[in-house]
């Protein structure tokens, strides 16, 4: 892999925000909303609850992580639908540029612009909110690191969903989140749901960072066995995603979807 | 021995794209039927033939977004398919429908392509270009609202970044008043004579094409079936001019005008 083909991707979006900071606000605004609105909620709750339970931490806490995994996944698809959208197609793949060093500039594209949200988010749940989001610990890497994962695994899906279905097929990607986040368990524990919708949350790594999160502030244990889990499926998703954008490609190439999707993007 | 040595060879111009027996099927139809043609180091071949020939099916498999059914494609001697990355650092191409990114400036679209491509010494590479193609009093100026001359110099500063043996120019023209056309030609005739490059041209302009290339191919339904120089070609097969040629290559059947040419 070469480095220079992949910072050129990163590049791209570097230039994008730089040249058009009005995209800087969507990146900002929404995660604020969902603090702001969440923060309120659980003021209420705990308001309501007598103290019994402090939901800070338990809602607010699983909220900003929800929306870190929801932003990284968008990081990717949005640096994709970049090209798609300024018609770059052509000129990107008939460049030296491997898939391998397209998707390794994806993450780190998205990386750059999920940062930004998530510093933002964490600024004001701490300090409005009083989010001790780190006092959780080691544990917390941890939680990013397995909703990082798996974020990256969805983005590099839903990409190549796009790739192999034509530019009509980015509609699909924005409600993806909102599809899996009654089975991830965000906001309540796994327990609640019934027996089918237990099974295919069991599938999803989120549902172990959530579950696990909420052991770790109630009962005090940390929840090993669970990341680990987490981890290793978020880890498999991601090889499986990476391996269907590659036969995604090698399709497109040999059915000439690619080249009549760029002509269709210049048309 | 290098691509470059090749090149310096009085006696055996280096090849900068070998095309043999290439094919592309979808199924019953047949896109491209067993084409093979070169292109030298500083020669400019025009690629000819009626809509649905097989020209852009052609370029598309040479830029690798297009799997080929039958067939080698080697750029500077290097196979496509094989090493797909080292084969496409050393091309680049400029086509009407495949304009830079119009939320970038010049300089950062030139920045952009030059990564992509690992240009060395990118810096110095992007003024020199901006020089060269007077682009530089444009340089901060995003590429959507240049005018269609200002993006074709653009689009070709972008090509030639990586110093290409093969460029691929699809109706490069196209868009352009006849003043920014005939700059944008001697261009590009500079372009293949002083550096060498070797250059695959599309045009519908045949007075262009006579004026420009060294060589044409003629492709029909998928085959190539003429190929020769332009100014000479027509009269090898009683037409008129080239446009004549290219007209009766569009309308009759392939066998009835190979007959003609015997």
């Amino acid at each position: 892999m070469n480095w220079r083909p992949i910072a050129a991707v990163v590049l791209r979006q570097f230039y994008l925000l730089r040249g058009s900071p009005v995209r800087l606000v969507p990146m900002v605004t929404w995660v604020a909303i969902d603090v702001v609105l969440w923060g309120f909620i659980t003021r209420y709750l705990n308001a309501v609850s007598g103290g019994r339970v402090d939901f800070v931490p338990t809602l607010l806490g699983a909220v900003l992580l929800w929306d870190f995994c929801v932003r990284i996944m968008q990081g990717v698809t949005t640096a994709f639908l970049e090209d798609v959208w300024s018609r770059n197609f052509l000129n990107l793949f008939a460049s030296p540029l491997s898939i391998g060093e397209y998707i390794a500039g994806l993450v780190l594209s998205s990386i750059m612009t999920s940062v930004l949200g998530i510093a933002v988010m964490v600024a004001l749940a701490t300090t409005v909110f009083h989010l001790q989001l780190f006092t959780v610990g080691l544990p917390l890497a941890g939680f990013f690191a397995v909703l990082f994962l798996f974020g990256i695994g969805l983005g590099v899906l839903g990409t190549g969903v796009v790739l192999r279905f034509g530019p009509a097929s980015e509609w699909l990607l924005w409600p993806l989140p909102a599809l899996l986040s009654p089975f991830a368990a965000v906001f309540y524990p796994l327990s609640t749901l019934p027996g089918w919708m237990q099974a295919i949350a069991r599938l999803l790594p989120p549902s172990y960072v959530f579950e696990g999160m909420r052991a770790l502030l109630l009962d005090g244990r940390a929840p090993v066995r669970g990341l680990a889990l987490g981890a290793a499926i978020a880890v498999v998703q991601l090889l499986a995603a990476s391996l269907i954008y590659a036969r995604v490609y090698r399709h497109v190439v040999q059915s000439g979807l690619l080249a009549r999707y760029a002509a269709e993007n210049a048309a | 021995m290098t691509a470059s040595t090749v090149r310096q060879s009085p006696a055996a111009p280096a090849v900068a794209l070998e095309v043999s027996r290439l094919a592309k099927r979808y199924g019953e139809l047949r896109a491209l039927d067993g084409v093979s043609f070169s292109v030298r180091a500083g020669e400019i071949v025009g690629l000819l033939g009626p809509n649905g020939a097989g020209k852009t099916t052609t370029i598309n498999m040479v830029l690798g977004l297009l799997a080929p059914s039958e067939g080698e494609i080697r750029i500077a001697g290097i196979d496509v398919a094989r090493r797909r990355a080292r084969a496409l650092a050393r091309t680049n191409f400029a086509a009407v429908y495949a304009a830079l990114p119009g939320n970038l400036t010049v300089r950062e679209n030139l920045r952009y392509f030059g990564l992509l491509y690992a240009v060395p010494e990118l810096g110095r590479r992007i003024e020199e270009l901006l020089a060269e193609y007077e682009l530089a009093h444009l340089a901060d100026t995003k590429c959507g609202v240049l005018s269609s001359g200002e993006q074709t110099r653009a689009a070709l500063a972008k090509a030639t970044l990586n110093r290409p043996e093969l460029l691929l120019l699809d109706e490069p023209t196209a868009s352009l008043d006849p003043s920014a056309a005939q700059i944008v030609r001697e261009r590009i005739r500079a372009l293949a004579k002083r550096d060498g490059c070797g250059i695959l041209w599309t045009s519908h302009n045949m007075a262009e094409v006579e004026s420009v290339c060294d060589r044409v191919l003629l492709l029909s339904r998928g085959r190539l079936l003429l190929e020769g120089d332009p100014r000479t070609l027509p009269q090898e097969y009683g037409a008129e001019s080239l446009e004549a040629l290219f007209i009766r290559v569009a309308r009759e059947p392939l066998a009835a005008l190979m007959e003609a040419g015997r």
